[in-house]
């Protein structure tokens, strides 16, 4: 079968690279496969990572259930609470619904943040998201799956993250849904999260 | 560790809804200072606070200092191409007549090598230089790591 999806992507200014106003792409099992510039459904995705509680998790463990995937790292002050407490809201306001979804945090700063420093800070917010971590090689491939960057940038002789600050949605079978931009107002968030749960 | 003179500071400051005072030096009015609580001293914190300049010229936030960290300086988050990162802000500006945050997603003091780990509930001193107006130090009020900003339309102001 063969289909074309409109994906809008959110329209705040400044928005994400492969931002396309309007966007088309092709479901899976089509060739060529998918718009370069989109996230690869998660069934094409491949890394193996690391949860806070020590499990091994893969992106095929997502399919079946709506997935939520964003990039923060701990050491992260401003973006990356803020970024944790809307999805915290988010979830609130969804309700039991919420539940069905896979909401996971992928950390661009695996040498800092290990299992044990996700579940502490984690622990501060809706306990239905998780955190993931592993080896750099095998952020870097989810990141890749995901069309989004990161760069370790040093910093009065420390470091900091660059990274991608969206909100990825994908629906229950692995397509990509939408993002979420950074700066999106929560009355449009809900709404397309609601949309991967129908 | 906290050493005697900070636990001082902190205490003198830890009344609850602080963050919805209002202080004044020159023109400038200081409201909603807040900071999130942190785990441990190595990460970094952050300072959240608004300013209104009600005079008729422009000043500037010029630095941050405070007992709680030994290198806070000024951020601004930039968001492009989707990407967040966050570059050092000489200053920021005050324009007359305007109120300007320092807020999530936006500038923000960020509070490196803290000295203490700053807990919900608990506060801190921040003085805050101005280019025009000079310092003024103000309490600033440690929310959860999950807060928004502080909630002052209930705290009987
Ligand atoms: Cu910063």
């Amino acid at each position: 079968m063969r289909t074309r999806r409109a994906v809008i992507l959110g329209g705040v200014a400044g928005a994400l690279a492969f931002t396309l106003g309007l966007g088309a792409w092709r479901s899976r099992g089509t060739a060529p496969a998918t718009d370069p510039r989109l996230p690869l459904p998660i069934a094409e995705m491949d890394f193996t990572l690391t949860d806070q509680c020590g499990a091994t998790v893969r992106p095929s463990d997502w399919i079946g259930r709506p997935t939520m995937i964003f990039f923060g790292f701990t050491f992260c002050p401003d973006v990356c609470p803020t970024t944790l407490s809307d999805i915290s809201g988010w979830l609130e306001d969804l309700g039991p619904e919420a539940d069905r979804l896979n909401v996971t945090l992928i950390s661009v700063d695996p040498e800092r943040d290990t299992p044990a420093v996700l579940s502490d800070y984690l622990a501060n917010f809706d306990p239905r998201i998780t955190g993931l971590t592993g080896p750099l090689a095998e952020v870097e491939r989810a990141a890749a799956g995901l069309r989004a960057s990161f760069e370790k940038v040093p910093r009065d002789g420390d470091y900091t993250v660059n990274h991608t600050a969206g909100v990825f949605l994908f629906h229950p079978d692995g397509r990509f849904a939408s993002i979420i931009d950074y700066h999106e107002d929560r009355r449009f968030a809900v709404p397309k999260i609601r949309r991967t749960l129908s | 560790m906290r050493t005697p003179i900070l636990a001082a500071l902190l205490s003198l400051v830890g009344l609850p809804a602080m963050a919805c005072e209002t202080f004044t030096i020159g023109n400038l009015m200081i409201e909603h200072a807040w900071s999130r609580a942190t785990i441990g001293a190595e990460r970094p914190g952050v300072l959240y606070v608004e300013i209104t300049n009600t005079g008729s010229a422009d000043d500037a936030l010029v630095g941050i200092a405070t007992p709680v960290a030994e290198m806070p300086m000024l951020h601004e988050t930039v968001v492009t191409d989707g990407v967040a990162s966050m570059p050092h802000a000489m200053s920021v500006p005050v324009p007359a007549g305007q109120t300007v945050a320092l807020a999530p997603g936006g500038y923000h003091g960020m509070l490196m090598g803290l000295t203490t780990t700053l807990k919900e509930g608990e506060g801190f001193p921040v003085t805050l230089t101005f280019r025009d107006a000079g310092e003024v130090t103000v309490p600033v009020e440690v929310l959860s790591m999950q807060a928004e900003g502080p909630d002052c339309e209930h705290a009987g102001q």
